[in-house]
């Protein structure tokens, strides 16, 4: 039960690390790529019936943490609590300059909101790539399951690190590459062809220094990410929209996936005193809640991943960047 | 200020304005839902018009709510891991159970329909708007449960070993009997702040357009019939708390001694208060127990039977603080109601209602939100020093570790982005509502591939 709830917990952060990776990554594109106020829209267009639905993925992943696991949410969210403050902001700003963009007057007030949606999607993706770095490295966690240190740094700390550092230049990466490969898949006219060439590029230089880095450090992880990205740039080129973006969508999955599970059963790992861990069995809440949540997510999940399909399906016309004469 | 008043703030500062919202957002799509069904059954433009109106106003609402409320399911872990980990049992289920059952519902159908007119046979595309208004009274239902288990802890036993809550039974859990009565009395708030912003917009933009009389007769009758219903529920509710929290109706009574035929105060001079009193006789005891000459308990001898139930210290809430709350959450409410049956009385049978009431209409919003504020500062404030009702108090909530500069860097960071946010929000309502609300033949035909979003 505890290791199904893990899957569960697992699934809805890849689910809102791919899905909101490439609403960050249009976030981030739009105001670059669109040359002009009708392109952006086009761009926020794209993601405009989804982001919601995306960003409840985040509701999800860290209700399940909750109500599965309530010491592992307990110590990771009071732990980073300022950077995990610093997202929630950012994610603030993200969301209402995306659903108030089209609604203002003027296309000075747009061009702010753009400039809102690209600098706090900016953001985001950085923070979110420092902390899974966090996750996958583990916090100061004392004898009480509770973050040790005190001042600024006690929280502040652990991002800063050089690891983090790297999560968050990998996690733009990622978050570019989903970016451009659904921009490409979703729109026609300019933008397509610009996020097309964009994929191309980004993923012949990404993939080259993931190679690097791979053989320097010899990890088979960051080169299965490395040939994704060289995958995911050719098949740009070939004009194959859809597969770019599976290539790309399934090298996040990879990589969240592995984040969660570097530790084995460990799920924050104390970097005080191994014995110090949270691990699945010490964070999992009673069986009986499990058994609650269970009927109630085989109940619901199903029916939340059918109906977003469904609006996927709905919405799975393109959207032209092209103006069209009147 | 310590770390835990800092916290306790920034936790009534980001709840009560996401509070704002909240109870907009469910009225507004419950709105929405209802003129679009008018508008199927009668295929009247102006009902189609108002819909599409309404419907900008719910998204930007919406959008306002979303991400406040992400803040709240953050907070207890941020703010509060302590009790999070301590009640984690019984609250993690509830919030992962609205989250999956409720808000994924609401955001994707709010998507669905707001972009899927023209796209989805009129019937399913109707039927989204229904399913965001049925969502957003879930999520409350549900985050109400979770509320009311502080208030009144049930269907939980405490873990000998951990000494950690855990629940026994979800239904139980669910139908608490505090949140039976709450919920009602909740969503009768939320109909009044929603009619109250109609009534506002409609009254403001009359002269435009006369379709907005339709919205602005529709914002009164919701305003009044909410009022009624918030009175009748809110009567309710006082009684069941009067039995689980007599502390708390004590508190807002400022009653000390344990009184037969107890009157209710309308107002108070003095400084623990009641010095000078304007008292309605025997009201306090119909209000509290619905009998005249029902004994109601007073403060000083709860608080001897709470030292000696539970250890000693203080158990008596900030009695002003609960006083004047209880009698502004139902002064600004009752006020709201009457200025909404004033209006509708002047504007009976296609009367025009005079220049002073149309000038100073469009303010009554500020009336439903303040006593929803009020309610919940009442609520929360007069259940003191306890976090959850009798097993476990606010201090031992807070994250340990967690440092006032901490805290105050993120009260600013909360107070900043949600001031600008407020403000923008008030001018993209003003903008929508200034909006021709028929569609110019112009726009119309615009063969642009896409609105602009």
């Amino acid at each position: 039960m505890i290791t199904f709830w893990f899957s569960v917990v697992v699934l809805a952060w890849v689910l809102f690390f791919v899905l909101e990776g490439f609403d960050f990554g249009v976030g981030l594109l739009g105001p670059l790529l669109g040359r002009d106020d009708h392109e952006r829209g086009a761009a926020v267009r794209t993601i405009g019936p989804f982001w919601d639905g995306n960003e409840v993925w985040l509701v999800g992943a860290i209700g399940v943490t909750f109500a599965a696991f309530p010491a592992w949410y307990s110590s990771l969210l009071s732990g980073l609590y300022l950077p995990m403050v610093v997202l929630l902001l950012l994610l603030a700003v993200r969301g209402v300059a995306l659903e108030f963009r089209g609604k203002g007057d003027g296309e000075r007030y747009r061009r702010r909101a753009d400039w809102a949606l690209g600098l706090s999607s900016l953001g985001i993706v950085l923070v979110w790539g420092a902390l899974l770095a966090v996750f996958a490295h583990g916090l100061a966690i004392g004898a009480d399951g509770d973050v040790t240190g005190g001042g600024f740094a006690r929280t502040l700390g652990p991002v800063f690190t050089p690891a983090a550092g790297f999560g968050a230049l990998a996690a733009l990466y990622a978050a570019l590459m989903l970016g451009a490969t659904f921009l490409s898949l979703r729109t026609s006219g300019p933008l397509r062809h610009r996020a097309r060439t964009l994929a191309r590029w980004l993923g012949i230089l990404g993939s080259g220094a993931l190679l690097a880095v791979g053989i320097g450090t010899g990890s088979p992880a960051v080169l299965v990410a490395a040939v994704l990205s060289f995958g995911a740039s050719m098949l740009a080129r070939l004009g194959r929209e859809a597969l770019a973006f599976t290539a790309t969508a399934a090298g996040v999955a990879a990589a969240v996936v592995a984040v969660f599970t570097t530790h084995g059963s460990v799920v924050l790992r104390s970097t005080l005193d191994p014995a110090w861990s949270l691990t699945r069995e010490s964070a999992a809440a009673t069986p009986q809640a499990l058994e609650l949540i269970t009927w109630a997510g085989a109940f619901i999940l199903p029916g939340v991943i059918a109906y977003q399909a469904f609006s996927y399906w709905v919405f799975r016309r393109r959207v032209a960047s092209e103006r069209v004469p009147s | 200020m310590d770390v835990l008043d800092l916290t306790r703030l920034q936790f009534a500062v980001v709840t009560i304005y996401h509070y704002f919202f909240v109870p907009l957002s469910i009225s507004l799509a419950a709105t929405a839902a209802g003129l679009q069904i008018a508008w199927l059954r009668t295929k009247r433009d102006d009902y189609l018009n108002l819909t599409k109106f309404v419907g900008k106003l719910l998204i930007v609402t919406f959008a306002v709510g979303v991400v406040t409320g992400l803040v709240q399911e953050f907070q207890f872990g941020l703010g509060w891991s302590a009790f999070a980990k301590f009640y984690g049992d019984v609250f993690g289920p509830t919030l992962a159970i609205e989250g999956m059952l409720a808000f994924f519902l609401e955001a994707t159908f709010l998507a669905l329909w707001y972009f899927g007119w023209g796209r989805l046979p009129r019937a399913i595309h109707t039927a989204c708007i229904a399913i965001v208004a049925v969502g957003t009274m879930l999520s409350a239902f549900i985050i109400l449960a979770g509320n009311s288990f502080m208030q009144n802890p049930v269907a939980y036993v405490l873990d000998p070993v951990t000494g950690r809550a855990r629940l026994t039974s979800f239904t139980e859990l669910m139908l608490n009997k505090v949140n039976l009565a709450a919920f009602p009395h909740t969503l009768s708030g939320a109909i009044m702040v929603g009619g109250a912003l109609l009534l506002a917009l409609g009254v403001w933009r009359l002269a435009a357009d006369p379709a907005y009389k339709i919205l602005a007769r529709l914002g009164a009758w919701l305003t009044l019939a909410g009022g009624a219903l918030t009175a009748l529920t809110g009567d309710h509710l006082g009684k069941v708390i009067t039995e689980v929290q007599p502390m708390k109706m004590a508190a807002a009574e400022a009653l000390y001694q344990t009184t037969t035929g107890a009157p209710f105060a309308v107002f108070a001079t003095g400084k623990p208060l009641p010095e000078f009193e304007l008292e309605i006789p025997w009201l306090l005891s119909i209000l509290a127990k619905g009998s005249p000459t029902a004994t109601v308990q007073g403060i000083d001898d709860l608080q001897a039977q709470y030292a000696a139930q539970f250890g000693p210290g203080s158990y008596v809430p900030m009695i002003p603080v609960a006083f004047w709350s209880f009698r502004l959450m139902i002064g600004a409410g009752m006020l709201a109601a009457a200025v909404a049956a004033y209006y509708l009385w002047r504007t009976r049978k296609s009367r025009n209602a005079p220049r002073w009431l149309t000038r100073w209409l469009p303010l009554i919003p500020l009336l439903p939100a303040a006593a929803n504020t009020f309610g919940w500062i009442f609520t929360e404030t007069a259940r003191q020093p306890w976090i959850a009702f009798g097993i476990s108090k606010v201090a031992d909530g807070i994250s340990p570790g967690l440092t006032s500069n901490e805290v105050i860097a993120s009260l600013a960071g909360f107070t900043v982005v949600y001031g600008v946010l407020a403000v923008v929000w008030f001018r993209l309502i003003r903008h929508l509502s200034r909006q021709p609300l028929a569609p110019t033949p112009a726009a119309a035909d615009t063969p642009e591939p896409a609105p602009v979003y």
